[in-house]
């Protein structure tokens, strides 16, 4: 077909989380403009399985940007060029003929590589487990409407709950800092009154084992705002910032 | 106490002490600017001045004691932040797509305080220890001729501008950063927030940079 490119990318490969990694090059040849990035990815696979090569693993699952498994940082950017989408929503369109394309992981300290371009994200269920929910009691259905929320809460918690932990922000940031992703997470509860009772204690739960799984500091670089495929809002953040310190000084809780 | 510094010490703790040392510096630039801008009103006002400071000696020395204090945390934790930063990716990347998703300011922020600093050691020589440590110029009063004198060699001229709109770049980032570190940041007045700190940046800058300019060019014949 008239339109189709050929490709050359340049794949970070690693056997395992130990292994010395390295830049493999491969040739990709007539990808259709509409193919998505993945399926680009699924062809050379295919080719690679054919002649009985280790496929290259990189991460995907819903292929339609609602569950943030695919990740890639493709020249430099985390899910490509184009702002507000994921890897898997990406098209082979906005490349052209002849293009050399560079493929590399997640890169931080708290995102290990498995292999390939697939990175261990466990360090975002650990900031998750250690307070990004609400404890509620079983029973009947509450009713509806029986607490009022406020239109601008509503929006601001459904915008924060937009994120999907992919962890683009992380490695968007100069400094890997999940500081987007844990502050999204933070908010989404607490300009809610759901969110209210546990409030203090899940900041700063969050915010030490942000610490402690080896992310770095944010330095208001914004970078994770821009290549955030939700467009979290760096006001997060700032939110973020104001509840903990509310937390240091309103709870008597000496030990967080 | 514990649970005082272990909030100091959390990721978000550092950029607080940032952001508030950041803050008492932006306000003393301001102080230091109207000083330094007295030198446009000649020798007799500028030297005035300074010897009005020599009178209220105990009190600048507090002041300066402070200013050292809140330099030495800002300065300690910024290199902390950036190693500590560095070791958050032991392995880089190999295309760097970060001048698509910020800005150079902001980036630069280690580099940009790095030579600050050493401007700042440059810069005490050449005039807190001329005023302060028996400069033969000082023990006559003249202030104003030992800066002439300074800004006369051209080559401490550019270099002092040089490092002012490094400063620049600094200020820049961290006069925003701050309040967005302090959490005061809304749909609202954060774009207001980005705007004064850009007026704020070019006034520090234009107005510390003149003057070396001035004494290069317009004053330097009359020494
Ligand atoms: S904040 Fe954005 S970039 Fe970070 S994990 Fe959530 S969706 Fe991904
Ligand atoms: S595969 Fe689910 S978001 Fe991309």
């Amino acid at each position: 077909m008239s339109g189709n490119m050929n490709l050359t990318l340049k794949i970070w490969r690693q056997a395992n989380a130990n292994a010395v990694g390295g830049f493999v090059t491969f040739n990709v040849k007539n990808i259709s403009p509409d193919s998505s990035f993945l399926e680009m990815l699924d062809i050379l696979n295919e080719e690679l399985e054919a002649k009985g090569e280790d496929p290259v693993a990189f991460e995907h699952d819903c292929r339609e940007g609602i569950c943030g498994a695919c990740s890639l940082v493709i020249n430099g950017r985390p899910h490509g060029p184009l702002a507000r989408i994921t890897t898997c929503q990406l098209h082979m369109r906005h490349f052209k003929d002849g293009d050399t394309i560079w493929i590399e992981p997640w890169r931080a300290k708290a995102f290990p590589i498995i292999k390939d371009l697939i990175v261990d994200r466990t360090s975002f269920e650990k900031i998750i487990q250690a307070g990004g929910f609400i404890s509620v009691d079983t029973g009947g259905v509450p009713d509806a409407n029986a607490i009022l929320i406020s239109k601008d809460a509503i929006e601001k918690a459904t915008d924060a709950a937009a994120c999907i932990g992919c962890g683009a922000c992380v490695a968007a940031c100069k400094n890997a800092s999940a500081m987007l992703f844990v502050s999204a997470k933070v908010s989404q509860f607490a300009v809610l009154p759901q969110g209210q009772p546990e409030r203090y204690q899940r900041v700063q739960a969050m915010v030490k084992k942000m610490d402690e799984m080896g992310f770095g500091s944010c330095t208001n670089t914004y970078a994770c705002e821009a290549e955030c495929p939700k467009g979290i809002s760096v006001r997060n953040i700032a939110q973020l910032n104001r509840d903990y310190f509310n937390a240091k000084l309103k709870s008597e809780n000496v030990e967080a | 106490m514990g649970w005082f510094f272990r909030a100091l010490n959390s990721s978000i703790g550092k950029k607080f002490v940032m952001a508030v040392t950041g803050i008492c510096l932006l306000l003393f630039l301001i102080i230091h600017l109207i000083n330094n801008l007295t030198l446009y009103g000649g020798p007799e006002i500028f030297d005035t001045v300074v010897k009005n400071l020599e009178s209220i000696k105990p009190l600048v020395r507090v002041i300066e004691l402070v200013l050292v204090l809140i330099f030495v945390l800002h300065i300690f934790n910024g290199v902390r932040l950036w190693i500590e930063n560095k070791k958050a990716r032991p392995v880089g990347y190999k295309v760097n797509g970060s001048s698509e998703n910020s800005d150079l300011f902001s980036r630069t922020m280690f580099v940009t305080g790095s030579i600050i600093f050493i401007f700042l050691v440059v810069h005490l020589r050449t005039f807190w220890v001329s005023f302060n440590l028996g400069h033969p110029l000082a023990a006559e009063h003249k202030y104003y001729q030992i800066v002439a004198e300074a800004f006369s060699d051209p080559l401490y001229s550019i270099l002092y501008v040089a490092a002012m709109i490094l400063l620049g770049f600094h200020l820049n980032h961290g006069f925003q950063s701050a309040f967005q570190t302090f959490g005061w940041n809304n749909k609202k007045y954060f774009p207001i927030i980005e705007k004064l700190g850009l007026i704020y940046t070019l006034v520090m800058v234009i107005g510390f940079a003149s003057i070396p300019i001035y004494f290069l060019f317009f004053y330097g014949g009359n020494l």
